[in-house]
């Protein structure tokens, strides 16, 4: 009997922030007091509220400590795990009103989520499957294989109107319904762990914090459909999601609930990993099963679809992981649970990964239909320093920017489409009025010219040109036929492109053509970058006024460009200067500005 | 694992363990006074007897938890039990040896041990 258990986060965000290291100077310290063996440290999957790790949560009173380091762990364990008294400096500060402390669940952070896919995150130990257990763990699969057929499984999840979370959005129900429906004498379900949206972070998180959540419903799904082998494509850059895998694989296999004759029922089911070398293209799903096969990661034509013919030519159903872990919670809770959250489309709840200008940078899930200004606003607790709300992106390279005329829509996959972005797979950043547009647009396209497998000659060539359109209006060299010719360009790669990431890669470049275009014509029409952040459009400018001949910023430009004798106005070269902004930075009488 | 049931078995007997993560109130709390007058005067024993008795009775939604100083020092080591919904108690003087009874009578039986407590020590 363990009198306080210690939850530390262990996701990789508060991992890069040491933890680890907090987890041993605690551990030590409690050695020291004589506390090992009433006290319990655990490491857990991701809180979400990364922006404040490394976090620890201590029970039975729920304290919440926030940015603790390994030095605070000597005054946590003599005064609160000792004395009984709270460490209150390092409580999170929304945790602590009026001297007293309240639930983490009442900060506005957590206060509007609603936590399905990540139930389990930063509350169990996902090393220890006894703790998935004792959160209803492998009781959908046990229900599933002792009290239901096949066609009970597909319809429940069919009525619950679970939508692929990766980014589709295609029924989860009717994709089981067709794998189910295709004969074969060998069926395989996968599950793609392969997120490499830039700023996405949801499938890492969840496969780090709840791994048993998502071999669960594999083996469900493998009993839906009739297949008797998965396996999960997991990015090698996720190293603690793959040996938490792998450590969870093997304490599935040890209990039974993968395997021969699962439940004593006849059922098998078996498990395995393989890592993606970190191609994007591989996040999708043809592609992802070419890797599988041992096969360089490149996407086929569809149809046939993978329900019909997939991996190794077989029936596959291939999942998100954040889809797969609403599963067990959806057969637990039933259909009309999990509808009842939601829009008319959209049922349950999303994940998303928020990042970018925004106060708490991390994990949150909401229900669909929640708006962008939530989010943003309320449980992102808004935009840093005073700056004003630009644009949020959605979907990453595939999706577009949402600006701010558009906060107040409710978030679902429909919506999203309608004005031009996309759900994709919940990654969320959000820009400020320092933002340029035009160069965010530049900064995927260059992601996707990066990762375009070169199948196709629309993705291959198309997604260059549109760089270089976009590389040119951004050094000031765009005539205004761009616009058209981009207009047409991202058209014609939409229409022909062979998958998903060249038919979307075009996005980024559409939603902000459409919602910024005053920016593209500034930059093209005006030679200027409205934002400030396009250098070839910018010159640091001294003021001949205020300027008090200090030298302050001769002596700091790196590239010798500014010029001036003691108490006289300086001036700067323009043929020298290589706008790194110092200059502005080291004035003290606010006497240098951008232009 | 051959059947749900073993599962179900298994599960509930974890979850006991992990109960007092709960956020949830609803659960009594047993707290002992641990300030430096506690200590003094032998609260760590007391501390930990009421920690191995709950975990040895198996009870769910207990926790035991520490305090700093109640603030009548001479009654040390001083013991509160706070069940949902009514009055708090206070046991003072506490020993290890009293710890069996008051999970006994007060936590599992719902019977306050009043010998124990401060209403029949400041007499």
């Amino acid at each position: 009997m363990y009198r306080s258990h210690i939850l530390v986060c262990g996701g990789t965000g508060c991992t890069s922030s040491g933890s680890q290291r907090i987890i041993d100077e605690l551990e030590k310290e409690l050695k020291a007091q004589n506390l090992s063996e009433e006290v319990k440290v655990i490491k857990t999957g991701c809180f979400g509220l990364c922006a404040l790790g490394p976090i620890m949560i201590v029970y039975p009173e729920g304290s919440f400590y926030s940015r603790v380091t390994p030095e605070d762990m000597h005054e946590i364990v003599s005064e609160h795990l000792v004395k009984g008294r709270i460490v209150k400096r390092l409580l999170y500060s929304e945790t602590v009103e009026n001297d007293t402390v309240k639930s983490l669940n009442e900060t506005t952070f957590y206060k509007k989520q609603h936590r399905i896919a990540l139930r389990n995150c930063g509350v169990i130990n996902p090393e220890d499957i006894n703790e998935y257990i004792a959160y209803d763990g492998y009781q959908a699969l046990g229900k599933v294989l002792t009290e239901m057929t096949p066609d009970d499984v597909i319809k429940i999840i069919k009525d619950s109107g679970l939508r692929g979370r990766g980014g589709g959005g295609f029924p989860t129900g009717l994709k089981w319904s067709f794998a189910k429906a295709s004969v074969s004498d060998k069926k395989y379900v996968c599950c793609n762990a392969d997120e490499g949206d830039p700023g996405a972070f949801m499938d890492r998180s969840v496969l780090e914090g709840d791994p048993h959540a998502v071999i669960e419903a594999m083996a469900i799904a493998g009993y839906a459909i009739g297949a008797d082998q998965g396996y999960i494509y997991v990015r090698a850059e996720y190293p603690i999601a793959v040996k938490r895998l792998e450590i969870a694989i093997k304490q599935a296999r040890e209990e039974g609930f993968l395997g021969e004759n699962i439940f004593g029922t006849g059922f098998n089911f078996n498990l395995e990993l393989r890592l993606g070398a970190g191609a994007f293209v591989c996040g999708e799903e043809t592609a992802l099963m070419t890797s599988i096969e041992g096969n360089r990661g490149e996407p086929r034509p569809r149809p046939p679809f993978p329900a019909v013919k997939g991996l190794f030519g077989k029936p596959t159903v291939l999942n998100n992981v954040e889809t797969y872990a609403n599963v067990a919670q959806i057969i637990l809770h039933g259909a009309e649970w999990f509808s009842a959250m939601g829009t008319e489309k959209s049922k349950g709840t999303k994940v998303f990964a928020l990042g970018g200008k925004i106060h708490n940078t991390g994990l949150v899930e909401v229900p669909m239909g929640t708006t962008l200004r939530e989010i943003v606003e309320e449980i992102g607790g808004g935009i840093p320093n005073g700056k004003k709300f630009k644009a949020a992106q959605t979907g990453g390279p595939s999706g577009g920017c949402i600006p701010a005329e558009h906060l107040d829509i409710p978030i679902d996959y429909d919506n999203l489409i309608a004005i031009g972005s996309m759900m994709g797979s919940g990654g969320l950043i959000v820009m400020d009025e320092d933002t340029c547009m035009v160069d965010i647009a530049k900064f995927f396209l260059e992601f996707t010219v990066e990762e375009s497998c070169g199948k196709c000659t629309p993705c291959r060539v198309g997604t260059k040109r549109l760089y270089e359109i976009l590389d040119r209006i951004t050094k000031g060299k765009g005539k205004l036929s761009d616009l058209d010719e981009l207009d047409d360009l991202c058209h014609y790669i939409k229409d022909n492109a062979l998958c998903g990431l060249g038919q979307t890669a075009p996005n980024p470049v559409l939603s902000t053509m459409h919602f910024f275009r005053d920016e593209y014509l500034a930059h093209i029409v005006d030679k200027k970058c409205p934002s400030g952040v396009c250098k070839a459009l910018l010159s640091y400018v001294v003021d001949a006024d205020k300027c008090k001949g200090c030298t302050l910023c001769a002596k700091n430009c790196p590239a010798g460009a500014i010029t001036g004798s003691v108490k006289a106005a300086h001036v700067i070269d323009q043929t020298k200067c290589i706008k790194c902004g110092v200059c502005m930075e080291k004035c003290r009488f606010g006497a240098i500005s951008k232009k | 694992m051959k059947s749900l049931a073993e599962l179900q078995a298994l599960r509930d007997s974890m979850k006991n363990k992990m109960g007092i993560r709960s956020d949830e109130s609803g659960c009594t709390r047993i707290v002992v006074g641990m300030a430096t007058c506690g200590i003094a005067a032998g609260a760590r024993p007391v501390l930990t007897a009421f920690t191995e008795e709950v975990g040895k009775r198996n009870l769910t939604n207990v926790a035991v938890s520490q305090t700093g100083c109640i603030g009548i020092c001479q009654y040390e080591p001083v013991v509160e039990v706070y069940v949902p919904g009514q009055e708090k108690v206070t046991y003072v003087k506490m020993t290890a040896d009293k710890v069996a009874k008051i999970v006994n009578d007060h936590i599992v039986n719902g019977n306050v041990v009043t010998e124990y407590t401060i209403g029949a020590n400041a007499k």
